[in-house]
């Protein structure tokens, strides 16, 4: 059965047409809306590549019903800076060298991003934790621990040196 | 007809009495593997899905220290559930709302979820099981309760009828130590092996013992936890070693366990022994102090 809805993916509305209703929100975003950043590898929320924010919250897209995402904000990894300006946690990902093969990549930054966003500094354990979801089989996870703790240190010196100036 | 995402617990509820054979969508962490797989359909033209995630009815608890209970609305998430408030007013099912899935999946999935998919290994089931939580469901003909343990019918199998739906699950707020163990081949993004809960209610001097993926549903181990709480010593909160033993041993032979994909039967049933006096080791650690 197939019905028009829409989405609200990055900020802008998607109208879906002609879709499947049985459709996950991966297929609509990578195949309906072009949206390619979130990957699918399992299709079955084992392997967190396919990781977006829907209503603030870290899911797998591919266990969301698109059509049930209706009225929510959607946010996928093409949401966190332009392109070819990377965002603090993409551009420690290529410094940390937590970047391989790629493809969990988008999955790992948006959970990092949300991490961030929840808990500015995390302990190794609590990193470890929020990206527990999130296979990679390339890097053995410590450049990316590394990228996370990159950014949570960068941010907490900017902040400090911003506010450094006005502070009593 | 499009997938229906009611904003009320009445709007729901006639959702589901216009659509009997509609189906329930919660966090959809089961259902929708089983879309992605195509081994399930969904009947678009004699139902549709009803997202229920939008429902504050649903999406809310409530504790209520009069009658010493709290009250989950059914898409309650785990990842709400691992967290304080509730984590410290029910710390066993906390315990095994971190266990389950990985963080994606515990933002989604839910509590009645996991009670409606009514594996053998999800992973809150024992707790409600040992708690003796009791579900709600609402359908256009009113609503009724009953004891998790009656809901839970076979593998996959719930007294859920159609045309309704779980509402919300009710646990009493015990006084004692509760926790719940579960073994699997590694920390994250695992279904269990086995699976056990302890809790002790002081009052009434009562131990519960429950276990998970070792049978169609959760088993209570009545054996197990008459020999634990007839041989504690509850002023000191000590259990000697021979009576855990033997109410270990009590639990291993409640269990039914099966050969699977998963694990062996054997290995179930050595894992539920090993579980069961652990936790009964933190139940009652013998100073008086827990």
């Amino acid at each position: 059965m197939n019905e028009q809805y829409t989405l609200h993916v990055n900020g802008s509305v998607h109208p879906v047409a002609d879709a499947w209703l049985g459709e996950n929100l991966l297929f609509v975003l990578r195949e309906r809306l072009g949206f390619m950043a979130a990957k699918g590898a399992c299709e079955q929320g084992e392997c967190g590549s396919c990781s977006v924010l829907v209503d603030d919250n870290l899911v797998c897209s591919c266990l969301v019903m698109a059509a049930a995402a209706v009225g929510q904000p959607i946010l996928t990894v093409e949401s966190l800076a332009p392109p070819g300006v990377p965002s603090d946690v993409q551009q420690a990902f290529i410094d940390a060298g937590a970047v391989q093969c790629g493809f969990c990549t988008p999955g790992l930054v948006i959970a990092a991003h949300a991490l961030l966003a929840d808990e500015p500094n995390p302990t190794e354990m609590v990193i470890r934790e929020a990206l527990s979801g999130n296979v990679c089989r390339c890097t053995g996870y410590g450049r990316i621990i590394d990228a996370v703790q990159q950014v949570s240190v960068a941010r907490r010196s900017s902040s400090g040196l911003a506010e450094s100036p006005g502070a009593p | 007809m499009p997938v229906l995402i009611p904003l009320t617990l009445a709007d729901a509820v006639g959702a589901f009495a216009t659509y009997p054979e509609a189906v329930a969508l919660a966090g959809g962490t089961d259902f929708m593997v089983e879309v992605n797989e195509g081994h399930r359909s969904i009947p678009w033209r004699s139902g549709t899905v009803v997202a229920l995630g939008r429902v504050p009815e649903l999406t809310s608890y409530s504790v209520d220290q009069q009658r010493r209970t709290v009250t989950l609305g059914a898409a309650v998430t785990w990842s709400t559930i691992e967290l304080d408030p509730l984590r410290s007013l029910l710390p066993a099912l906390a315990e095994a709302a971190r266990t389950v899935g990985s963080p994606q999946i515990r933002n989604a999935g839910t509590v009645g979820g996991n009670l409606a998919t009514c594996s053998p290994a999800g992973d809150g089931l024992p707790v409600l099981a040992a708690l003796d939580a009791s579900v709600t469901l609402a359908s256009a003909r009113g609503s009724r309760t009953m004891p998790v343990r009656q809901f839970m019918v076979g593998v996959k199998r719930t007294a859920i009828d159609p045309g309704e739906l779980i509402t919300s699950i009710t646990l009493p707020l015990l006084d004692g130590w509760q926790g719940y163990s579960k073994v699997g081949v590694r920390n994250a993004m695992v279904i269990a092996t086995a699976s056990a809960c302890v809790a002790v209610d002081r009052p009434t001097r009562s131990v519960r013992i429950a276990l998970g993926s070792v049978a169609p549903t959760v088993v209570r181990c009545d054996l197990a936890e008459r020999i634990a709480s007839d041989g504690a010593d509850w002023s000191a909160l000590r259990l000697p070693p021979d009576v855990a033993g033997r109410a270990a041993d009590a639990a291993v032979a409640a269990s039914r366990p099966i050969d699977d994909h998963r694990s062996t039967a054997a290995y179930r049933r050595h894992a539920v022994g090993v579980m069961v006096a652990r936790l009964l080791d933190r139940a009652f650690p013998g100073d008086g102090a827990a």
